[in-house]
């Protein structure tokens, strides 16, 4: 296994250093506000600022605590909410509360529809893309087989394991061959077994769609065995204060878990999150 | 034995029991050929008056106003209900008119649907329908009020617009509350129908019935009786057995 590389950033909010124009997501001083429920115009400054962008084809992982605003992000990037402030633009063309084509995503709870066999849930996935039968058909087809479902294509939701039904949801995002597939805590709801195996899969299929992959994980491990780089988020209102470069290799899977690096890698996480983490449940932390 | 078997085994005895007690008291002469026919005659009478063919006029008539009441109370009833799921300001203005409605009089209102849309079948299948939308409605609202966030967040991602949205993802999840509507729907359909035919028609299962009931004509007041009963049980059974399809589906069985 190659050796780990944890680049040394300032614990500030941070942009990549891709060059202008490589980056297939970018986004600019975005801030995100909500109005609290039951209190008139008394809003939470949930998110940012966040300067970010992600490279053409990498693995994208963000950590954060709890409530810091990390599928908030995500919500932004996939255009299923709309920044207060700053730019989210997606291969150069802004993101306005829309979902671009050639985006897909993969939630934490199971979105799969019960009433629609594994075949049928898949299939719903290009509703909206005009092909011929042919091509639809191959690529349910392949969509079912990477995911290990061919075998189940005729049953129901219900019938499956939590695990299976989150592949019918994956597997529902590739028929669309998407360029950048945004992962919102897609294991949260599986066992840690599942998760790493699971994990195998998603490693798998990013290496054979090349679609970037934008992963939202509360799980340090999780992050650090699959992304190319890591954002660490502070507590709210979320901003990044690291990025991690992992250094990987592309034909990774969940056996590096094994290495070193591994650890060394989770153990930086932490430490770039755990004061982030006291604060986020009101214990700011005390130097000893 | 599971008990759902058990349970449907009791029902089953608790009916025959029943039937078997009303013949016993009809044959003893405890309750009068006046009064009641014991129920083997009645199913003779049944089964002479539809080979007969003489109320079958009457017969379609009822079904065919009760079935268009049915359809009309569904369309209505849904739609609406999507509507208010949308509104929520005009569904918290609705939500108690809703929980009192089966309190108002429907019937009293034939008199004015007469004046509004004349003396032919429109006022009955308006009482029918009426009596029906609001029991779709209630369901339809509750099924509605259970789809999961993350399900019309999918609607989004897979860019469908609000009338696709509806159509292939709230309505299918709403679906066995829906079905739900349209058990009671069905229920209330023929009773508005057969209701409004009793108290003014010229024709129709309801007059006939109203008419025997004038005339002590035991022999077809009982038999268009248990022809109600015995469609609204077929129409009942196969939409349980629907349900049942969709729960299975669903892992909710």
């Amino acid at each position: 296994m190659t050796s780990i590389m944890t680049t040394s950033k300032p614990i500030t909010p941070t942009r990549t250093p891709s060059a202008p124009g490589a980056a297939q997501v970018s986004l600019r001083g975005v801030d995100k506000e909500f109005i609290r429920p039951g209190r008139s115009g008394e809003t939470v400054h949930a998110l940012g600022p966040i300067d970010l962008d992600l490279r053409r084809g990498e693995f994208f992982a963000v950590v954060g605590p709890s409530g810091c605003g990390k599928s908030t992000l995500l919500e932004l990037v996939a255009g299923l909410s709309t920044a207060t402030r700053g730019d989210v633009t997606f291969e150069g063309k802004p993101i306005h509360n829309r979902i671009p084509d050639g985006v897909g995503v993969v939630f934490q709870e199971d979105a799969s529809f019960p009433w629609l066999s594994v075949r049928e849930n898949i299939a719903f996935g290009l509703r909206r893309i005009k092909i011929d039968p042919k091509e639809r058909e191959r690529r349910i087809e392949n969509a079912l087989a990477m995911m290990g479902l061919t075998s189940f294509a005729h049953s129901f939701p219900a019938q499956l394991s939590g695990g299976m039904r989150q592949r019918v949801c994956i597997a529902r995002t590739l028929v669309t061959e998407p360029r950048l597939i945004l992962l919102d805590e897609p294991f949260g709801a599986l066992d840690q077994q599942t998760r790493l195996l699971m994990g195998d899969e998603v490693l798998n299929l990013w290496r054979k769609t090349g679609a970037t992959v934008f992963l939202i994980t509360h799980a340090l491990d999780e992050a650090a065995m699959l992304a190319d780089r890591i954002g660490v988020m502070s507590a709210r209102p979320g901003r990044l204060i690291d990025i991690v470069e992992t250094g990987w290799p592309r034909d990774r899977d969940s056996r590096i878990v094994q290495e070193e690096a591994f650890g060394a890698i989770t153990a930086r996480l932490w430490r770039s999150l755990r004061a982030e983490s006291m604060k986020a449940i009101g214990k700011p932390e005390v130097e000893p | 034995m599971t008990p759902k078997k058990r349970a449907a085994l009791w029902r089953i005895a608790l009916l025959v029991g029943a039937v078997g007690g009303l013949e016993i008291l009809c044959l003893s002469g405890h309750i009068d050929r006046l009064t009641m026919q014991p129920p083997h005659r009645i199913v003779m009478d049944l089964v002479a008056l539809l080979a007969g063919g003489e109320l079958n006029g009457a017969i379609a008539k009822t079904l065919r106003n009760a079935a268009l009441a049915f359809v009309i109370a569904m369309v209505a009833g849904v739609s609406f209900a999507v509507l208010l799921h949308y509104l929520r300001s005009l569904r918290d203005m609705l939500d108690p008119v809703f929980a009192t409605y089966y309190a108002i009089p429907m019937f009293a209102f034939y008199p004015l649907l007469i004046v509004l849309f004349g003396l032919g079948d429109t006022p009955q299948i308006f009482i029918g329908a009426m009596l029906a939308v609001v029991a779709v409605i209630v369901n339809t609202l509750n099924g509605l009020d259970r789809i999961p966030r993350v399900l019309l967040k999918t609607a989004r991602v897979n860019q469908l617009s609000a009338w696709d949205t509806a159509r292939l993802v709230m309505l299918p999840c709403a679906a066995p509350h829906i079905l739900t509507g349209a058990k009671l729907a069905v229920a209330y359909s023929l009773i508005g129908i057969i209701g409004a035919e009793f108290i003014m028609s010229t024709g129709g299962m309801g007059y006939e019935i109203s008419f025997a009931y004038m005339n002590f004509d035991n022999a077809k007041m009982y038999p268009l009786i248990l022809l109600i009963l015995l469609v609204s049980i077929a129409i009942n059974t196969l939409l349980a057995k629907w349900e049942k399809i969709l729960m299975a589906r669903r892992g909710l069985s």
